[in-house]
């Protein structure tokens, strides 16, 4: 496992020049993957922020072959080039050791990819599939996804006088994808990087599919100043509304245990997002979300004491 | 050169075909009456038979996907679809074109829904036209065999990707007499695989599909679109050089007892044989009538269709799909176009016909051109579009 020093010395192959936000949190996750992947991968990205800002022809971010195909479509996608892959290496025409990731952001992931994800995982294809989990559609414009916190305001969840923003909870998408019964499966956060490098490497050492859930803070989106995107990760872990776990083989394991369980609002209240939420009038949105928070937090520490 | 003489169903043909070519990726889902393209290719991988790693996708979406991704890492890639499968994958049609990808499919024409219905008519690939893809229709077994190899050959020629397709039943499920050449003689004429470019060249790195804005994309689409005009050589360069190995040769249409006609019905796909019949019987009778297959609808081969056509006098147009603008069927509208600049423009009707499988009789297609010859003669259309074959 290569230190940040080292890593920090590895020329860059997700590099400078792509448009994202100051702040922005995803950027700095492909930044992080790319250079733990090393130059002898392939990246397929699904349409969103992190294709938009970072291949606008004729330039382009990224120093390892990369293709975009549509938004929906990135794992049937990768899963096509990790297939021509065996071929050739079957037909001994390649030998070298590739890396195919495939990603989305949470739209491309949860919502209209999740059917091409669920068969790229279920057909076993060797490669990883990386979600940065930024809660909405930020290239649209803050659409509600099935990523969204309860609560939160978007453009169609908004915060109006009747309903106050988003009123499901998110969708627990690790664990679906953990029900895929795949080799490997990993919720991470970019504040963490060690833990965050560590399960890419791992992800990609494994042989068959392996999936990571980043979460990734989006000053834009969230509504916070661009300086705080880390602190916003961190807090996701420490509240426990972003649990770091992994689940290998089957077996939970959480991979950062809060001394102190902090109350989900220290997280929700620096977010205009979550702006309408400190309203006396709109205080049970804030309970039920907690009350939430530490059902699948408890749930997670069950399985992992169980170590199911 | 020793050719096996075989009974074969269109769709194994086709299958045949692609067991030949031995690509390097199939992905694919299945879909009535395309279904047994997919079993069949299946069985070859299973069988060791192919070399090809098959993707038994969880949709027709994710099928062409998977093969834009396989061809852009350099793979030979081909699928096999119909009807709604094709209209799943149209997002990514275009996308295919406009990567340049050279993927085949193996497409069985059978109508859209809605109502659903599994039988015959081309509004599936029609309504996929203009997307950027060759596309080839087969009157039968044989042709479907011939172009399914031709069109792997066109396809890397132009580095674009091309739909080959059969009628439903009528010929994916029709038993006849097929002509098998031997598989080397398949690999020595479609050659070494030529791929537009390979993300697998790690050394090399390149990004494809990136957002392309109003400073580039108009001049990538205008490549592309050159590409098709390209597409017409190619055509015509492989469907000859198919001639002088095989035997039979290829261009964009057939033109059956043309020379010296002046009534023509023009048709795609199985429906040209059954006109051909008729067209023998009323040549019996002295009628001056004939026919214009046409092979290669993308792309259109424009200059060509107007001068084998501009001296006729009347000409119906076969459409087994209706544009749903109230004014025809398609292959009418880019037929009558093409004759638009000619000096003594023939008259043209439309008659939409088959949907959903609707047999077409010998009976109507004299009938049509019973209509030509009364428009020939008054000089006057009453009705300009048709529909044949249905009750109303
Ligand atoms: C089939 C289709 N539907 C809708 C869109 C429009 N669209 C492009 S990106 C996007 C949202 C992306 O959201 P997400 O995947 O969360 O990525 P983010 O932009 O948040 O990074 C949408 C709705 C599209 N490109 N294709
Ligand atoms: S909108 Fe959010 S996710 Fe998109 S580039 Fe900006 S900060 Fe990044
Ligand atoms: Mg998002």
């Amino acid at each position: 496992m290569p230190s940040l020093k080292q890593l920090s010395s590895e020329k860059d192959l997700f590099t400078y020049g792509h448009r994202a936000c100051a702040g922005c949190a995803a950027s700095i996750i492909l930044r992080q993957v790319a250079l733990v992947a090393g130059k002898n991968t392939i990246f397929v990205g699904a349409t969103g922020c992190m294709e938009v800002v970072s291949t606008i022809f004729p330039y382009t971010a990224w120093k390892v072959p990369f293709l975009h195909n549509a938004f929906e479509n990135s794992a049937a996608t990768g899963s096509g080039i990790e297939t021509t892959y065996r071929s050739l290496k079957k037909r001994g025409k390649i030998t070298k050791k590739i890396n195919v990731i495939a990603f989305g952001g949470d739209g491309g992931t949860y919502d209209i990819g999740f059917q091409s994800l669920s068969g790229a995982m279920e057909r076993r294809h060797d490669m990883l599939y990386l979600c940065y989990n930024n809660e909405a559609y930020m290239n649209t414009g803050i659409q509600r996804s099935s990523a969204t916190p309860f609560g939160a305001h978007t453009t169609t969840s908004p915060a109006g006088t009747v309903i106050p923003g988003k009123q499901q909870f998110p969708k627990d998408l690790t664990e679906a994808i953990a029900a895929h019964d795949i080799p490997y499966v990993a919720q991470a956060a970019p504040h963490n990087w060690a833990d965050f490098t560590k399960k890419v490497e791992k992800a990609l050492t494994i042989e068959g599919p392996t999936f990571i859930n980043v979460l990734s803070p989006c000053p834009l989106g969230w509504v916070y100043p661009p300086h705080l995107s880390i602190k916003m990760s961190k807090l996701a872990a420490e509240t426990c509304f972003w649990p770091l776990y992994e689940v290998e083989n089957g077996i939970h394991k959480i991979n950062f245990k809060p001394r102190e369980k902090k109350p989900l609002i220290e997280w929700t209240k620096l977010q205009g997002r979550f702006r309408h939420l400190l309203s006396e009038s709109n205080k049970h949105i804030v309970e039920e979300a907690q009350k939430e928070v530490d059902r699948k937090w408890n749930r997670l520490l069950k399985m992992a004491e169980a170590k199911i | 050169m020793e050719k096996m003489i075989v009974a074969k169903t269109g769709n194994e043909a086709m299958a045949e075909a692609m067991r030949q070519i031995n690509p390097d990726v199939v992905a694919a889902y299945p879909i009535t009456p395309a279904t047994e393209v997919v079993q069949i290719f299946s069985s070859f991988v299973a069988d060791g038979r192919v070399d090809t790693e098959f993707v038994p996708a969880e949709s027709e979406h994710s099928a062409l996907s998977a093969c834009v991704g396989a061809a852009a890492a350099g793979g030979r890639v081909m699928t096999s679809t119909a009807s709604q499968g094709l209209a799943l994958m149209h997002e990514v049609l275009f996308i295919a074109a406009g990567l340049r990808l050279p993927i085949v499919i193996c497409e069985v024409n059978r109508s859209l829904s809605g109502p659903i219905n599994i039988h015959c008519d081309h509004s599936d690939t029609m309504a996929s036209r203009d997307s950027g893809w060759i596309q080839i229709y087969s009157e039968d077994s044989q042709e479907a065999y011939d172009n399914t190899i031709q069109a792997m050959k066109i396809a890397e020629k132009v580095f674009l990707p091309a739909i080959v397709s059969v009628d439903a039943f009528i010929i994916s499920h029709s038993m006849e007499r097929l002509e098998i050449l031997p598989d080397e003689e398949v690999q020595a004429f479609i050659g070494e695989h030529r791929k537009p470019y390979d993300l697998l060249d790690v050394d090399n790195p390149i990004t494809l599909g990136g957002l392309d804005l109003q400073d580039y994309f108009f001049e990538h689409k205008r490549q592309e679109i050159e590409a098709m005009k390209e597409a017409k050589a190619a055509v015509i360069e492989v469907g000859k050089e198919f001639g002088e190995k095989f035997g039979t040769s290829y261009g964009f249409f057939e033109e059956y007892r043309m020379e010296d006609a002046d009534l023509a019905i023009i048709a795609l796909g199985s429906t040209a044989g059954t006109t051909k019949v008729v067209v023998n019987a009323l040549r019996e009778k002295g009628m001056k009538v004939g026919l214009f297959k046409i092979r290669v609808f993308r792309p259109l081969a424009s200059e060509e269709i107007k001068k084998s056509l501009e001296h006729m006098k009347a000409i119906a147009i076969l459409d087994r799909a209706d544009g749903m603008s109230s004014f025809g069927g398609p292959v009418f509208h880019e037929i009558r176009s093409c004759l638009y600049e000619s000096e003594k423009r023939p008259i043209v009707t439309n008659y939409i016909y088959g949907l959903g499988g609707r047999d077409i009789f010998p009976e109507e297609i004299e009938s049509v051109y019973k209509d030509l010859e009364k428009v020939a003669e008054k000089g006057e259309v009453k009705n300009l579009i048709n529909y044949l074959g249905v009750r109303e």
